[in-house]
């Protein structure tokens, strides 16, 4: 039997104005939150346990067992700080989520923050996204004004404040001790652990830190139950998950699914690879997750299956690319984005993408070696696992990955331009004159 | 060694300055057990990998621990393979090597470093070879290399050649953080040492991290850097053509809010954000050549230097040091580590202010001064040591001959010494005579008992103060109580495991940096809480999170007094409650000293609060000379003068029938003698005549008494007119012992080789030119001499017990002066070290927002403080303090206070704006409306009833106190109240 589309989150984003809290009621909106609080936070924590909710922020730890990491309360504040800062290349799911339904978010805040005992909840948005910030900033207005948020919520007697907090744009702030130092206004550099956030985040309190979706997927397990959750997704990996399709695909967009789903299912529900094309390579989970080529296109899209196969679920941005994309260029404009965004707090990824980066241009200009594949490889062993945070070991994988699936474009490198092999604007989707050709470069090299 | 009886009354076997116990073995509350390279290895609770491994002699590389820093897992070069017992209790690899500088020991954990594992070989050489990427490798020409953990561990644990062919960052070099401290940002390996140490023991921020990946760099706060808006102002340019931002002082000054957070600075020496006193530590712990010193830049390198152990000059801290040389000059000094002083870090003075031991002007032969017919001074001229002694010895034989018989001195000895020396039976005839001793506060233990013994032996007098600053007789009496014989009773570990240490007329940072750091680490580690009774909340008091007992000068004893439960000012009865924790100490300063009734308060506030209490010279010396002696009421180790037994103990262990029984003459009194005609003869040592209360009246004195003899290291104001100079050697040239204000003996050998004598050489070589015998030729001698006098438990002096002065009026136009030495000054001790001198803070005059309204001046604006001696010009900074007060750096460049205004803390002085000033202090304050100030508290303290005295009715009165009066008292606040 195929696979279907589960649009939860997503079901209702094509309605007019599916941005208000009115379209959000009409269709059930804060039930969840009406639900949980008749129950005991304990009880509200224990049905995300029993749900089998992972993480959608690319990690998969267990959300449930995350909120009881927490230390019984002390009578000190607590904190949920909802981790919004988008920004992973190929990611695009959180950013249509607030824009489309940011009530789902909301209402997951309110139920998730009842459940650990947070009286002040914090929501770091991707500073770039203004317009997702004011939609969010309008979105908790109306729960305040509607009695979501704020004194004594629905007549319960708790108490909850949000804030909006706008990122200045940095990736690392994505990593979550880098956005409490952030949030805290310092410097964004990942904090050493332990201490973990559960034990002492932000401000040094107990602080549950976790994904959009996986906030936004809670008040669907309060509504629905836990069971209608994991009637969806496979045993270890359940549940829905946006699908977030891009690249050379007939129609790119959000496809929301149970885990579990294969890319071949979903390239059929996309129309296929661009007409005329067919799929070279593709991100499982955005640019920090090993590639994929066209022999994974059966693996199931779940945790296990994904790791299982080399690569991982992470954000389930699933970038498609066509034999037309020079695998050197692409890896070279991930890891130049990586060298931009690496924070400096540690050597290894700090120096490593900054060398990296121009031993990829030299391929791309066709200067490479021979021994340069191997220093290629060998920098990804001394950056993967001795990096601080795991930005360095993200680097690291699309390189190796890209070196063992397409060694001899590799090779190639060693003689002729990337851009000779792969002339970009073969990959472009419209009519397109490159500004400088490598081509041209290359006679000066 | 035979004793003679009278020893055998030498009633301690102590010696006089005993060394600390060593301290007791800390046994941990809970211990792990696990292997590293398999051996195995019990450390307590807690304990880092890398550490346990130091212990067990296996080096792990490492640039970003450091053991007193927070760890931060920055560097990644200290990787190792970890394996640990899983929760099934079976022993697991860990996926990923990790940072031994950040992983706590657990029990049965196994670890595998560089010399067991493949693993964690290949991840140390991968992260050298990575840090290398962007290093310039310019060891050649950096000042680090020979000495560097980067190129060091680069050849131990790294790549003999690198892969790196590609292009390496570059920066502009170097950038001149201040005048001193030099970054070479592409030299630097971002372990963060030097931000980390200033912000968790310094605890002022002046550099930190800006950008990112690689192109973040260590700076100061650098809006180009940092891709802000254009800096209107034009950027100046430093050495290597690196424009600064523009920091100006009008930009600097725009920064300037006394009220403002920590880390707001007024400008320094040269213009720029004041940095720190202790940025030279970030020198010292940066692992490359990235923080270099303008001081040492390019002077040497490490293999060339001979290093010498030696405790640092400058304060009572006794911080030890590491004195860097090189063919007889000094190059460098470093801080040593001492866990229980000084831990690894230094003050900048420490570090850096050295040059003034081979200044140009150092003395090296003896002189002596021929005398024309008339009897006034001609020129000095170069004589043989012999020919000097001589001279001095007669000069000085003449003036105790004209001395009448002291009680208690032997009968007929000074006359003898006298007519031996002159060659005649009969004494010289003087109307008066005798000799009155200034040592100075920076001598050496045993040269202060060189002098302490002189006084009593050779020249038969107690007239003998080391005392060269502001003193009284109350404070003699508050030290022979309270601090004399009393060594060790509160020290470095008290202050750190206190709960509360009130400050009373100390500025820690300022007057003892290590003490300051101490009291930071007790405030950040343990949330200790540091009081102040001071005039304003200086930078250090806010970084120790200090709560300020505001006190006009003068009023301090008052304040101290108020301390006590149920004080109408909630601010004192909060701390007499803090104080009554068991623990708590109260640390006085010198300044207390020029308050009366001060240090009798401070005694009344220890017993009545239980708190411990000590007393925190400035001077290196002072400590020690208390306990040698060095007052004219006190013999060694807290015998008071007047005790019979006392002297009767001394006497024996000197050899000598009996001791001047009456107690002497203090630093002012021995000059008002010597002005007098008094006194035949003044031998003076390291005094600097601008550091008395009243400088033109102590050259009167030295320039009126008959014979002056000088002990100095170089020409000075009391060379100048002295009949002998007797050069001596500076703390480098010589070994010897300083005694921290905790009463820690800190020997120090002597670092170069050297023909200057010691103190105490040439003071024994000047009694045997009176024939006398000194008995303190060497080092060992003394220390002999020392061992066997020992410690006192017998009689010692009763306490003080001033009461507080009358609050002063303050007519119109005046305010007190309140008044301290910032750390870096015009100090003799800091001459040639012109790098240092631009980092010290600017001098400026700080006064309340009403006090500078009164005045007419505005924040920013040049304001005249002037007696009738003379005046100063500063620029006038509004700060919260109580008015009718104005505060003065003591001593800083262009503002020698006690020269120009021959007044001290607590005196009036008369204040007016710099352009009013022309005609006259009293004019310009006749022309605005009378503000009668009157200065106390004691009512507002006590029984706040009594509300300011009415003048005039239409003249608004003030009164000045640390409080509010009244009504309308609240929490402290740190300003007066005017009221009309």
């Amino acid at each position: 039997m195929p696979t279907t589309l589960t649009p939860v989150l997503s079901a209702h984003w094509d309605e007019p104005r599916a941005w208000s809290l009115t379209a959000y009621e009409r269709h059930g909106g804060y039930r969840g939150l009406r639900r949980a609080l008749t129950m005991e936070p304990a009880q509200v924590v224990q049905a995300v346990k029993d749900s089998g909710l992972r993480g959608r922020g690319g990690a998969g730890f267990p959300t449930g067992m995350k909120w009881g990491f927490l230390p019984p309360p002390d009578g000190g504040p607590r904190y949920l700080v909802v981790n919004a800062d988008e920004s992973e290349p190929g990611t695009c799911k959180d950013i249509p989520t607030m824009l489309a339904s940011p009530q789902h978010l909301i209402e997951g805040v309110a139920i998730t923050s009842y459940a650990i005992g947070c009286a002040h909840a914090f929501i770091y948005v991707r500073g770039e996204v203004l317009h997702v910030l004011r939609r969010l900033q309008k979105a908790v207005e109306e729960a305040y004004a509607a009695g979501y948020l704020g004194q004594d919520v629905l007549g319960s007697g708790y108490s909850l404040d949000v804030t909006v907090h706008a990122g200045a744009g940095a990736y690392i702030c994505g990593e979550e001790t880098a956005l409490l130092d952030s949030l805290e206004g310092l410097r964004g550099q990942p904090r050493l652990k332990p201490p973990f956030p559960a034990v002492a985040g932000l401000y040094a309190r107990p602080t549950v830190v976790n994904n959009v979706e996986s906030v936004a997927s809670v008040p669907g397990i309060l509504r629905g139950g836990a069971e209608w959750f994991t009637g969806m997704g496979t045993e270890r990996s359940a549940g829905h998950g946006l699908f977030s399709l891009s690249g050379h695909v007939t129609r790119p967009g959000q496809y929301e699914a149970p885990l579990g789903i294969t890319l071949r299912e979903l390239l059929d529900m996309a129309g296929g690879v661009r007409e005329g094309h067919e799929l070279k390579f593709w991100t499982p989970g955005g640019s920090s997750t090993p590639i994929f080529t066209a022999e994974h296109l059966d693996v199931p899209l779940d945790y296990e299956s994904v790791g299982k196969a080399g690569s991982m679920l992470g954000t389930r941005a699933l970038q498609i690319f066509d034999e037309t994309v020079s695998v050197v260029r692409a890896v070279t404009r991930w890891t130049e984005f990586y060298k931009h965004e690496s924070c400096g707090k540690c050597t290894p990824c700090r120096e490593g993408t900054y060398w990296l980066v121009q031993v990829l241009q030299r391929f791309e200009r066709g200067q490479g070696t021979e021994a340069d594949i191997e220093l290629l490889l060998d920098l990804c062993d001394n950056i993967l696992g001795r990096s601080f945070c795991a930005l360095g070991d993200g680097a690291t994988s699309c390189i190796t990955s890209a070196v063992q699936y397409f060694r001899d474009e590799f090779e190639a490198g060693t003689h002729t331009p990337a851009d000779v092999l792969f002339p970009p604007e073969r990959s472009a989707r419209f009519a397109y004159t490159p500004r400088a050709r490598t081509a041209q470069l290359a006679g000066v090299h | 060694m035979t004793l003679t009886p009278e020893r055998t009354t030498v009633a301690s076997g102590t010696p006089l300055v005993p060394a600390a116990p060593p301290a007791p073995p800390v046994v941990p509350e809970k211990t792990v057990t696990f292997q590293i390279d398999g051996v195995e290895t019990t450390v307590p609770k807690g304990t880092l990998v890398i550490r346990a491994a130091e212990r067990l002699g296996i080096q792990i590389p490492r640039f970003c621990d450091h053991p007193l820093l927070a760890p931060a897992g920055a560097c990644r070069q200290c990787l190792v393979e970890v394996w640990a017992p899983g929760r099934d209790g079976n022993l697991a690899k860990m996926p990923k090597p990790q940072a031994s500088c950040t992983l706590e020991a657990t029990d049965g954990m196994q670890v595998r470093t560089q010399h067991t594992s493949p693993e964690a070989d290949k991840a140390q050489h991968g992260v050298m070879e990575l840090l290398l990427v962007n290093h310039p490798l310019d060891c050649p020409v950096c000042d680090k290399g020979g000495e560097c953990p980067l190129q060091n561990q680069a050849m131990s644990n790294g790549r003999a050649t690198s892969r790196f062919v590609d292009v390496k960052r570059t920066f502009p070099k170097p950038i001149a953080i201040s005048t001193q401290i030099l970054l070479d940002r592409e030299r630097c390996v971002l372990c963060q040492r030097c931000t980390r140490f200033s912000e968790e023991i310094a605890g002022d921020v002046f550099i930190d991290l800006q950008m990112r990946g690689a192109r973040q760099q260590i700076g100061t706060f650098d809006t180009r850097v940092l891709d802000f808006a254009p800096d209107p102002g034009t950027g100046d340019v430093v050495p290597g053509g690196e424009a600064v931002p523009s920091t100006t002082e009008a930009d600097a000054q725009a920064v300037v809010s006394p009220d403002g957070p920590v880390g707001v600075s007024l400008p320094d020496a040269s213009g720029r954000p004041f940095s720190s006193y202790f940025s030279g530590n970030t020198v010292q712990i940066c692992p490359v050549g990235a923080l270099t010193s303008a001081a040492y830049r390019f002077r040497s390198r490490p293999f060339d230097l001979v290093s010498t152990p030696g405790i640092a000059e400058h304060d009572s801290s006794g911080s030890a040091i590491r004195v860097d040389h090189r063919r007889g000059v000094v190059l460098r000094r470093l801080a040593a580590e001492d866990p229980t002083v000084n831990q690894e870090w230094l003050t900048d003075k420490d570090r850096f202010a050295f040059r003034w031991q081979a200044a140009p002007d150092r003395l090296t032969v003896p002189m002596v001064r021929t005398r024309h017919a008339d009897g006034t001074r001609g020129p000095l001229e170069p004589v043989s040591w012999t020919e000097a002694l001589d001279v001095a010895a007669e000069g000085l034989s003449a003036a105790l001959a004209a001395v009448e018989e002291p009680e208690g001195v032997e009968p007929g000895l000074l006359h003898r010494v006298a007519s031996r020396l002159t060659g005649r039976d009969e004494p010289v005839a003087r109307p008066t005579g005798g000799v009155g001793l200034l040592p100075g506060g920076r001598l050496t233990l045993e040269d202060a008992y060189a002098w302490a013994k002189t006084a009593r032996v050779v020249l038969g007098t107690n007239d003998v103060d080391l005392r060269a600053r502001p003193h009284s007789a109350e404070e003699a009496a508050f030290l022979a109580h309270a601090v004399a014989g009393r060594t060790l009773e509160v020290t470095y570990a008290d202050v750190a495991a206190a709960p509360v240490v009130l400050l009373a007329g100390l500025e820690a940072e300022d007057e003892g940096g290590i003490l300051f750091l101490r009291l930071r680490e007790q405030v950040t580690k343990r949330r200790a809480r540091v009081l102040s009774v001071a005039p304003w909340a200086s930078r250090g008091l806010q970084r120790l999170d200090g709560t300020l007992l505001p006190a006009a000068p003068g009023t301090e004893a008052e304040v101290l007094d108020g301390i006590a439960a149920g004080a109408r000012h909630e601010g004192l009865a909060e701390a007499a409650e803090l104080l009554a924790q068991p623990g708590a100490v109260v640390l006085v300063g010198e300044r207390l000293a020029g308050v009366r009734g001060g240090l009798s308060a401070a005694l009344r506030l220890a017993a009545r609060t239980g708190a411990r209490l000590a007393w925190v010279p400035r001077r290196a010396g002072e400590r020690g000379g208390v306990e040698a002696g060095a007052l004219p009421g006190l013999l060694p180790g807290g015998r008071v003068v007047t005790d019979a037994g006392a002297r009767v103990d001394v006497a024996a262990a000197w050899g000598v029938p009996t001791l001047p029984s009456t107690p002497g003459r203090s630093t002012g009194e021995i000059l008002a003698a010597a002005a007098a005609g008094q006194l035949g003869a003044l031998l003076v040592g390291g005094v600097d005549p601008g550091d008395l209360p009243d400088p033109a009246a102590a050259l009167e004195a030295l320039a009126a008494v008959p014979f002056l003899v000088s002990l100095e290291v170089r020409a000075s104001a009391v060379t100048e007119l002295a009949d002998v100079v007797l050069p001596v050697a500076p703390p480098v040239e010589k070994a010897g012992t300083f005694v921290t204000w905790e009463g820690r003996p800190r020997p120090f050998p002597q670092a170069l080789v050297s023909t200057a004598l010691p103190d105490h050489r040439v003071l024994h070589a000047l009694a045997d030119a009176m024939g006398v015998d000194l008995g303190l030729r060497s080092l060992a001698d003394v220390h002999a001499e020392l061992d066997v006098l020992g410690g006192w438990d017998g009689g010692r002096a009763s306490a003080p017990d001033e009461r507080p002065a009358e609050p002063v009026t303050v007519p119109a136009g005046h305010a007190l002066l309140a008044t301290w030495h910032g750390l870096l000054d015009a100090g003799r001790l800091q001459d040639g070290d012109v790098h240092l001198a631009g980092t010290a803070p600017r001098p400026v005059a700080r006064l309340s927002a009403a006090t500078a309204a009164a005045a007419g001046v505005a924040d920013g604006e040049p304001l005249t403080v002037s007696t009738a001696a003379g005046s100063l010009t500063l620029p006038a900074v509004v700060t919260a303090m109580p008015d009718h007060v104005v505060w003065l750096p003591t001593n800083a460049p262009g503002c020698p206070v006690r020269a120009a205004l021959r007044a001290d803390a607590g005196d009036l002085v008369a204040l007016a704006a710099a352009s009013a000033a022309g005609a006259g202090p009293s004019a310009g304050a006749a022309a605005r409306p009378a503000v009668t100030g009157r200065v106390g508290g004691d009512a507002g303290l006590v029984d706040g009833g009594a509300d300011g005295t009415s003048t005039a009715g239409t003249a608004p009165t003030g009164r000045t106190s640390g409080y509010a009066t009244g009504s309308t008292s609240g929490p402290v606040t740190g300003t007066g109240e005017e009221r009309a």
